[in-house]
């Protein structure tokens, strides 16, 4: 930790500022989620520092909540892409043979359709929970990961050390965990990093289409839905959370390069 | 206009480490170098890695490779401080007066061109026009022995030989008919066989063209043969510098008589006693989708504590061989019996404490160690997976190890990235011996190393066999060392056993024709050694 670049101060700062608000969101927003305290989209005041909405709910509470949903699911769903994709793209590359063709190709089929369309379908007949929401995004994500984590685990399964590894006995499990892993990790951080923010516009789109997060709820694409006629009247309301979504990727991949670097140290530093 | 073709005086080279978590900091590869080379002689340089060799070769372009910086000194050529033209009297330099054969041909032709069109493409820069270069090219062709001169350039790299590869980039490099060559390791990818028909096809163009010429390599028995002078290089500075005649049969400083007199150990035989620890028994193996076989119907026994010498060139089948003792390639026919009972052909059969038993040392040990474990993981995971040790008992044993491979305290928390070639080499060793194994493989264990630390090596390998009793199967293409520690040879060629034995036995004459070709490649290390064999072998050619 001693030397860190201004760029990575920088995106740990704004990033845990997220996280924080997200965390102790009870705490900080000064009304109610659904609470109906003024007029139709006021401007900023003392009262209500961000406005008021379009039926009158506090623009700063709906912020804060809103975030703490968006930050949630897409963490959760990251997790789950990760943990499924990685596992079964290790799996494939340590396997190989038949596992690797049956799990590739499945994969190739499910990356033939668009994620994007894939994701209303399966909503539209399934009902849309937060847990739902979750599953389905984590699940089309990870065959991103799968692709991957098998082309990162492929190179390194080839070497001698694995081999070593085999030849002394080792399962599955400790090739996997043990001698893949850790060799596998620099890219997978920096996938993780850009992995979250595809999850925050992923969830962001499908609220703004209406099949995501559902009232009385709301996330950023959600709030962005719900404002977006005042920017006929200039209105910024719809702004704020465009504004938010965007720091925060930018935010997030800054952390994810300078992890990235240091993962790259050849001392095995983590 | 002097004799003096180059002329470096007082070189200083410098680069800059970007260590991971440091401040980037300055260091001199090269320090005090000075050097002179008249037209038609041709100086040898010699070190082992990181001597400053290749830096030295590329400055005589004004070239520094990867952030490498000429901080200091003259290079003249012809006369001309090079260092002082700018990048427009360089662009004309490089390729045209001075040129460059690189170690690895294979690495360096771009494979989807012709071989004739990447020869003569500076000689065309040059303004000569095509059908002289190409008849240059041709001419350049048959003095270094390629077979069909006329034709051999309309083929793409691929449909050559390595050794054949390497020919042709000694022919790009004369085409251009340069004053100076920079030969760097040119024959150190190559088999032994081949690199003597390089080493004299080499020496007869430099003769011919009468250019002169730097020759780097770390082998020195091999620039005895072609060079007049030798400079011997150790950490960036001259050790010794002299004719290559007194270097070899004179030499003054404790380096270089280190240096003359590596290889020239040898090991009493240890005679086989009780029956053989494992037998090899008709095995025929190949891959899969090729049709033939790579290794053919071998039979080999090695005996406990022995060691059994496994020679052959790349290709040889070899390695596979031991692919096959190791249960990562089951043989199609054939059976391996280890210690009395028959071992299982895959690896999946094989009870734990067949895989004990066998263990295996690797070429390159860089990439044998995983580089994100320490080395008390990599040498304690065998202790905890075979012995079950823990904790304490674990820490003993890896520090007990770590003393019986000549390595101190301090190591046990260190990353490969953090240790020497040999010292990595070392811990690999310390790895399969955690196992307390009955045979080791060793996979040309010494051949990515330099001469001494090669020797430090396979003399802490004799003494652990003397302690633990260890047999050997010793894979390599490298005659001295066979001379030096083999019980037992086998010679194998594309996949036969031609010829084994006691090491007495197959060393001694008569030889068949693949032994004899394969010792005397081997260089010996006087000057006129070269020729001698030339000779010898134009007699036999002519007898027949």
């Amino acid at each position: 930790m001693k030397r860190m670049p201004i760029s990575a101060m920088i995106g740990l700062t704004l990033t845990s500022l997220y996280f924080l608000g997200a965390i102790f969101a009870d705490l900080l927003a000064p009304y109610g989620m659904s609470e109906i305290v003024g007029d139709t989209w006021e401007p900023s005041s003392a009262a209500h520092w961000l406005g008021t909405d379009t039926i009158g709910r506090d623009l700063l509470t709906r912020m804060i909540y809103g975030g703490q949903i968006t930050i949630f699911v897409a963490t959760a769903a990251t997790a789950l892409c990760f943990t499924v994709g990685a596992m079964l793209g290790f799996t494939a590359a340590v396997a190989g043979g038949w596992v690797d063709q049956l799990l590739s190709r499945l994969v190739d089929l499910v990356m033939s359709i668009p994620s994007l369309i894939l994701a209303l379908v399966i909503l539209s007949v399934m009902p849309v929970t937060v847990t739902v929401l979750i599953m389905v995004m984590g699940l089309i994500d990870a065959t991103r990961v799968f692709r991957l984590s098998r082309a990162v685990a492929a190179d390194i399964a080839v070497m001698d050390f694995v081999e070593a590894a085999r030849l002394r006995g080792e399962g599955t499990g400790w090739v996997i965990f043990r001698e893949i892993l850790p060799n596998a990790l620099s890219p997978l951080v920096a996938e993780a990093g850009l992995r979250f923010i595809f999850m925050v516009l992923f969830i962001s789109t499908l609220s703004f289409l209406g099949l995501g997060v559902q009232p009385p709820l709301a996330d950023w694409g959600g709030i962005v839905k719900e404002n977006k006629e005042g920017i006929v009247y200039g209105i910024a309301a719809a702004l704020y959370p465009a504004l938010a979504i965007a720091t925060l990727a930018i935010s997030v991949n800054l952390v994810a390069d300078w992890i990235l670097t240091r993962t790259t140290s050849l001392k095995g530093g983590r | 206009m002097t004799d003096i073709m180059l002329d470096i005086r007082d070189l200083r080279i410098e680069a800059t480490i970007h260590a991971p978590g440091e401040d980037p900091r300055d260091i001199i590869i090269v320090e005090g170098i000075s050097l002179t080379l008249e037209r038609g002689k041709v100086m040898g340089l010699i070190g082992e890695s990181g001597a400053g060799k290749s830096t030295i070769g590329l400055s005589a372009m004004a070239f520094g490779r990867g952030g490498v910086r000429i901080t200091g000194g003259e290079v003249r050529i012809d006369g001309i401080d090079i260092l002082q033209g700018g990048a427009r009297a360089l662009r004309h330099l490089r390729g045209k007066t001075v040129t460059y054969v690189a170690q690895s041909a294979a690495a360096s032709f771009n494979p989807a061109l012709k071989l004739i069109d990447q020869v003569i493409e500076t000689t065309l820069a040059a303004g000569v026009p095509r059908a002289e270069a190409e008849a240059r090219a041709i001419a350049l062709f048959a003095t270094l022995g390629l077979p069909e001169p006329e034709t051999i350039g309309a083929r793409y790299p691929h449909q050559v030989s390595g050794g054949q590869l390497q020919r042709v980039m000694t022919a790009m490099a004369l085409c251009p008919q340069p004053e100076l060559v920079v030969f760097d390791e040119p024959t150190t990818a190559l088999d032994v066989t081949t690199q003597i028909e390089v080493l004299a096809a080499i020496k007869q163009a430099i003769h011919d063209t009468g250019v002169a010429a730097l020759y780097i390599t770390h082998d020195l028995a091999v620039v005895a043969q072609v060079s007049d002078e030798i400079m011997v290089l150790q950490g960036g500075r001259v050790v010794e510098h002299g004719t290559t005649e007194r270097i070899i049969t004179d030499p003054r400083e404790a380096y270089t008589r280190e240096l003359v007199s590596v290889r020239q150990t040898k090991l009493k035989e240890t005679p086989a006693e009780g029956p053989p620890l494992l037998r090899i028994r008709n095995v025929t193996a190949g891959y899969p989708g090729v049709v033939d076989d790579v290794v053919k119907n071998v039979t080999l026994d090695i005996g406990e504590g022995q060691t059994l010498a496994l020679v052959g060139e790349s290709g040889s089948g070899k390695s596979t061989l031991a692919r096959i003792v190791t249960g990562l390639l089951p043989p199609r026919e054939g059976s391996i019996e280890f210690a009395g009972r028959p071992l299982s052909p895959a690896l999946k059969g094989r009870s734990r404490d067949d895989l004990r038993d066998l263990q295996m040392i690797y070429q390159m040990a860089d990439t044998a160690m995983n580089p994100r474990q320490t080395v008390a993981t990599i040498i304690g995971r065998p202790l905890e997976f075979y012995f079950g040790l823990k904790g304490d008992a674990k820490r003993a044993r890896v520090q007990e190890l770590l003393d019986s491979i000549e390595l101190g305290d301090g190591f046990a928390d260190r990353y490969p990235a953090e240790l020497s070639g040999g010292q990595k080499q070392r811990v690999c060793i310390a790895r399969a011996l955690a196992a307390k194994p009955k045979l080791i493989i060793c996979d040309e264990v010494t051949s990515a190393l330099d001469p001494l630390v090669a020797q430090g090596i396979l003399k802490l390998l004799m003494d652990l066999q003397r302690r633990e009793g260890v047999a050997y199967l010793f894979i390599t293409h490298d005659l001295a060392t066979v001379r030096a520690i083999a019980d037992r040879i086998a010679v194998l060629l594309r996949g036969d056993v031609v010829r084994s034995g006691t090491r007495t036995e197959v060393l001694s004459p008569p030889y068949d024709d693949y032994t004899d070709l394969l010792l005397s490649s081997a260089p010996e290390m006087r000057v006129g050694w070269l020729e001698e064999v030339i000779a010898t072998r134009k007699m036999q050619a002519a007898g027949n």
